[in-house]
């Protein structure tokens, strides 16, 4: 364990396809991030964990080059976000694909059109060839006898799994997964777990997933980063974090609502405030 | 000037400068989506042709209206052999361009403001940029452009209908004689009166568009945002068409 450990942690210095070093940001003078360092070593499958509202979704858009950080630096295979002009970032953003949190497929386009769209856009590819390719994907994701709908008519599952299939049809180096467990019912849940995990060992795809759902992330994580106020408070394996006394991680892996996190938005006194004469 | 009005001067000017330059952006994309007619061709179906109807209505009716009021005004002067020319003056240089342009901004305006508004706050214009590709180019071009086509093409059709509806009560139901409605139009109509109309409707054509295109782009991602900013698109549209008019009027004079 403490070798693997120690290969997985100089492999990560080494091999970084996504290296966030002393990020910090703020929006409208709120310090989102402060300090952060995350390394996404190739290969391998590395969670993202946080509460709510701890800058999980604006580490992908730092990482996607769609906001930039307003200190520190966000690299990318090796070259950093901020330095690419608008072709590079473009070229770059072409070798990762992205998991929406709610699908993002375009409305006006069916299923296969939805999948098609990519290699639309970035290829001259002969139509049977794209017909095969886009088929192909589907087919992984369960969902070839679908070809035909529309995302209206589409469950959030299959939503989910038909933007998989288009974040995977040009055959990016890293996959990033924006919460890809939310609101899923428990079966669309382990066939999205299980796809994660397969198209990271089936393809080698360097995998991203950002996630609260810190039961379903431990079966799958490599190695597993927990952000809170900014900054990173533990990092490790999934059995590293569940076996941590720090209190942080104690109260995010069992739930609790009394901890270092507050679950209370800043308030007056309860009691003062029940009793007090009037609302202001 | 108090601290108010000095800060809403500045959120205008700001604004301005904004959708300056998304302009200055927006026509660079166009370029590019020239190359993809499919795109165009499919806004100028949606902006133009599904407009069809309530534009052919519109027109027949103030048509209609044109020739009753007028064959009231010029039977006061014994003149109502200046009705195909009235009718046609008023058609080709205001009503033609103006009433297509307010038609277009609730019918066509509307609908682009709140396609592309619900697209950002769908993440669908965010999942292009992250395909690396540019939503600018995909989605507010074509439809800019489909705008600028499609509405100089409905003012031409509704003025046709509209002159069919002055026909239609001038000559047949008021007994204006036919030969002498269209000839006197055919004889008094110059080339200037229709550059003027046309003129108009490009004119309209592309701020409207660059108004329901801009607005939608920048909408809060929200459904409350999509909403304002649809309404913003209305009366935006509205004004602007109004103000322009007067300043294209002034400069044909």
């Amino acid at each position: 364990m403490a070798d693997s450990q120690s290969t997985l942690n100089s492999a990560a210095e080494t091999d970084a396809v996504i290296d966030v070093r002393g990020v910090h940001y703020a929006v409208d003078g709120r310090p989102i991030f402060a300090g952060l360092d995350v390394r996404v070593p190739r290969g391998l499958i590395t969670a993202v964990m946080g509460p709510s509202g701890t800058g999980k979704t604006t580490l992908l858009r730092l990482v996607t080059g769609q906001i930039y950080a307003d200190r520190g630096q966000v690299a990318v295979f090796g070259r950093e976000v901020a330095d690419m002009g608008r072709a590079e970032l473009y070229a770059t953003r072409r070798r990762m694909g992205m998991l929406f949190q709610n699908g993002a497929l375009l409305t006006d386009l069916d299923v296969f059109e939805n999948v098609a769209f990519p290699v639309r856009e970035h290829t001259n590819l002969p139509e049977p060839l794209i017909r095969t390719l886009v088929l192909t994907k589907l087919e992984a994701v369960g969902l070839r006898g679908a070809a035909q709908l529309m995302p209206a008519e589409l469950s959030g599952g299959m939503a989910r799994r038909v933007a998989l299939a288009r974040a995977i049809v040009m055959d990016p180096e890293v996959l990033i997964y924006d919460e890809p467990f939310v609101g899923l019912d428990p079966i669309s849940l382990g066939v999205i777990l299980r796809l994660i995990k397969q198209m990271n060992d089936a393809l080698g795809i360097t995998s991203v997933v950002v996630s609260h759902d810190v039961h379903e992330i431990a079966t799958i994580a490599d190695h597993s980063y927990l952000i809170s106020d900014g900054r990173v408070v533990a990092s490790g394996s999934p059995a590293e974090l569940a076996a941590s006394d720090s209190p942080t991680v104690r109260q995010f892996m069992t739930g609790g609502a009394e901890g270092p996190v507050r679950f209370h938005y800043p308030a007056a006194d309860y009691a003062t405030e029940l009793l007090g004469a009037e609302r202001r | 000037m108090s601290d108010g009005s000095r800060e809403g001067v500045l959120e205008g000017l700001r604004k301005t400068g904004v959708t300056a330059l998304f302009f200055g952006r927006l026509l660079g994309a166009c370029v590019p989506a020239l190359g993809r007619p499919r795109l165009i061709i499919a806004q100028i179906y949606n902006a133009g042709a599904r407009s069809l109807i309530i534009i052919m209505l519109s027109g027949l009716f103030t048509g209609m209206v044109l020739g009753l009021q007028g064959y009231d005004l010029l039977h006061r002067f014994g003149a109502t052999s200046a009705l195909g020319t009235a009718a046609a003056l008023s058609l080709l240089k205001e009503l033609g361009p103006v009433l297509t342009a307010l038609l277009f901004a609730g019918r066509a305006g509307t609908a682009l403001t709140s396609e592309i508004g619900l697209m950002r706050a769908t993440d669908q214009l965010t999942a292009m940029e992250v395909m690396a590709v540019d939503p600018l180019r995909h989605v507010a071009a074509p439809r800019f452009l489909g705008g600028l086509i499609a509405l100089p093409l409905l003012t031409a059709i509704f003025i046709v209908v509209g002159l069919f509806g002055a026909q239609l009560v001038g000559v047949q139901m008021m007994g204006v004689d036919r030969g002498i409605f269209w000839s006197q139009m055919q004889s008094a109509i110059a080339l200037k009166d229709v550059t003027e109309g046309v003129v108009k409707s490009v004119a309209f054509g592309a701020v409207l568009s660059l108004i329901a295109v801009n607005e939608g782009y920048h909408a809060d991602p929200t459904a409350e945002g999509v909403g304002r900013a649809t309404t913003r698109t209305v009366v935006a549209s509205s004004v602007m068409t109004l103000l322009l008019d007067y300043v294209l009027t002034a400069a044909f004079l």
